[in-house]
């Protein structure tokens, strides 16, 4: 789950992280409230889960309280597009109001997990304000990575060459040792799978400051940290994600025009793939898991309904803890509930297969029941071709 | 032989007596397990689905020499499970459970670090020796006895594969899933030492997808030398980047981790990556017969 730059700020400041003031407003005046109560000169930052928005125009500096006003009615309830968020851009509910910062220099400093070792990678570089992955492969070396064992936590030996790879001395080394460490406190803390602050400026007077921060929490820790879970945007994804997670089901639109129900993520890609290779493009991922219900998989099926992108739907199951039977039976109800005729082929395999086969033929439905996921995913391109355009 | 599972392995299910334990190791059982105790705390001393139940590991290994544990327990509990399990000195830890922190994971990693134990999972549908021993959830009767080992991060798909080659007549000697997880135990490099090892074991198909770099470090080894005919597919080439596609490891981003990526990387090593899977087992039977 990615959470907002505010959010992020205020948790690697609970851990020791300094981060320039600033205050969220919702509204164009709020925002002039916070500047006068922050004075001098300030930047007004769009609230958006994406990157890119600096570029984008979501970013303006502002010297007055009247221009934070001015600033923040020209990004607020608006869309905005950046490199990111895709061409409908993401609608800017909350603004940051922050003092500026008058930068010396701005450095790097991220947490990530190195998923085969099962530590910490601590990456530092001293070029900061571009997209790391980009500094690291245009310039082999200037990324210092650090590996860290939670157990033991930042050792005095990794936090010097930390502070040495940012080209710090004195007493901005120091500061930046303690960062590194309140950093890794603050990725454990939060249950982050990603930190990073990215400029972390040296300002003039040389104090290290977060100009920026952004991190993503880990999905599977939310059911136990409720004030993490609460961190969650409400208008994160589409209204059809939003639906689906309701529901119980992992799912992510997609551009194309064939809609997917698969149970298993692996199969679930597998078969977004097959249709690709079949000429098509697979309108979302889908996959309803293993538990799921007769009623989640009518949901499912009525979700790709709604979606008027969708031109023909694919059900690839191989059926082991979930059954052929109940897939069949969700699918029926939603076929005579949605009111909606899209052309559906299926291929079922492994729990209850015959069980299912006999439910279709009796509900009369036109589905169309192939032996194998290939000549399935074939079929459902043609389907979806043939049916032209959105409906 | 075979990898991580023989006839003589002697299983305990920890969470035995809950929905899902008792569910699957009914079905382990039937396939021939030898579930030889189960695990909930507080109810030591009970039988279920006629096998003791103990209120801790170690107890079932004195009482009833058990080396090797199957986890159905719910993912808040999971992690001390798996030490516990550890702690007891099993020497294979299957985790079937979804959803554990991977913090909670990395903190679980360090303490393996100082026991012997083998970690399958977490997320993982389980290892199985076809007619011998089934350590987790996949269907049963797709399986067959046979030459091909598989290896795989995902659970439906495996299922997928194997499917395939039992229909083209080829077995298994192990299928081993090793969880979709981004912090796991066994990767794709330990378990093909291990197939590389096993006479029982005459070609590997190997099931990747998006997220972290367990294809390419299974490519790197692969590169270095390896005996036996492999056949990969990495499911994902049509999934957007940042965007996890329901298994919290199958997540690429900034051009890290993508399908693309790690094909090129197989295919250099030498190794056959089918684009289409629905041809795992075709190419698997050609590798077999080149």
């Amino acid at each position: 789950m990615r959470i907002h730059e505010y959010q992020a700020k205020r948790l690697i400041a609970a851990s020791g992280v300094p981060v320039p003031r600033g205050e969220v407003a919702a509204t164009p005046e709020l925002a002039r409230e916070a500047a006068e109560r922050i004075g001098g000169a300030v930047v007004v930052k769009a609230q958006i889960l994406a990157g890119g928005r600096g570029r984008a125009g979501g970013i303006l500096e502002a010297s007055s309280p009247a221009k934070a006003e001015a600033a923040a009615a020209r990004l607020l309830a608006k869309p905005l597009v950046t490199a990111q968020t895709g061409p409908e851009g993401r609608v800017v509910r909350c603004v940051l109001v922050e003092e500026a910062v008058d930068v010396e220099r701005e450095l790097y400093i991220g947490l990530t997990i190195d998923r085969s070792r099962a530590e910490y990678a601590l990456l530092v570089s001293p070029q900061g304000g571009v997209d790391i992955e980009t500094l690291a492969a245009g310039k082999p070396g200037t990324v210092l990575e650090q590996t860290i064992r939670p157990a033991a936590g930042l050792l005095p030996a990794h936090a010097e060459r930390a502070a040495a790879a940012l080209e710090l001395s004195g007493e901005a080394s120091g500061r930046a040792k303690d960062i590194a460490a309140a950093l890794v406190r603050a990725f454990e803390a939060m249950n982050a799978t990603l930190l990073e602050i990215n400029p972390l400026v040296l300002t003039r007077g040389g104090r290290l400051v977060a100009a920026d921060a952004k991190a993503e929490i880990d999905d599977n820790a939310l059911p136990f940290h409720p004030g993490l879970r609460e961190l969650r945007d409400p208008d994160e994804g589409t209204p059809a994600e939003r639906a689906a997670a309701a529901a119980g089901l992992s799912f992510v639109k997609l551009d194309g025009d064939v809609g997917c129900v698969v149970n298993g993520a692996g199969l679930a890609m597998a078969t977004m793939d097959l249709v690709a290779l079949a000429g098509g493009r697979p309108a979302n991922f889908l996959d309803i898991g293993g538990g799921v219900s007769e009623d989640a998989v009518a949901r499912a099926f009525g979700l790709l309904a709604s979606d008027t992108a969708v031109r023909s739907v694919l059900v690839n199951i191989f059926g082991g803890i979930v059954r052929c039977d109940l897939v069949v039976r969700g699918l029926i109800r939603a076929a005579h509930g949605s009111g909606v005729s899209l052309p559906v082929v299926m291929r079922l395999e492994g729990t209850n297969v015959e069980e299912a086969r006999s439910l279709l033929t009796a509900s009369g439905l036109p589905f169309a029941l192939v032996p194998d996921m290939e000549t399935a995913a074939r079929e459902a391109v043609r389907l979806a071709r043939a049916a032209g355009g959105p409906r | 032989m075979s990898i991580l599972v023989g006839a003589s392995t002697r299983v305990v299910v920890q969470g035995l007596t809950g929905g899902q334990g008792t569910f699957h190791a009914r079905r382990m059982l039937d396939y021939g397990t030898t579930v030889a105790a189960g695990v909930t705390p507080g109810k030591g001393g009970s039988v279920h689905l006629g096998v003791p139940v103990f209120d801790t590991v170690a107890e079932a290994v004195r009482e009833e020499g058990v080396d090797a544990s199957v986890i159905f327990v719910p993912a808040a509990h999971a992690p001390a499970a798996v030490v516990e399990a550890a702690e007891a000195g099993l020497r294979l830890i299957v985790c079937i459970t979804e959803g554990i922190p991977v913090h909670d994971m990395i903190r679980v990693r360090e303490t393996l670090r100082r026991t012997s134990a083998l970690l399958l999972g977490p997320n993982t549908p389980g290892v199985i020796v076809p007619g011998r021993a089934k350590l987790g959830i996949m269907p049963g009767p797709i399986h067959r006895t046979g030459p091909v080992g598989v290896v795989s991060r995902s659970g439906t798909l495996t299922y997928e594969a194997v499917h395939q080659l039992t229909l083209l007549g080829l077995g298994q000697s192990t299928a081993v899933g090793i969880g979709g997880d981004p912090v796991i135990g066994l990767s794709f490099v330990d378990v093909l030492a291990l197939f590389e090892k096993d006479p029982e074991t005459e070609a590997v198909v190997l099931i990747g997808e998006i997220g972290g770099t367990a294809e390419e470090e299974a490519a790197a080894l692969l590169r270095r030398g390896f005996s036996k005919p492999v056949v990969a597919y990495v499911a994902g080439l049509t999934a957007p980047p940042g965007r996890r596609m329901g298994h919290a490891g199958a997540i690429s981003s900034s051009g890290r981790g993508t399908a693309a990526g790690k094909i090129t990387l197989l295919e250099t090593a030498g190794i056959r990556v089918v684009r289409d899977p629905a041809g795992i087992g075709r190419a698997a039977a050609e590798a077999l017969n080149a």
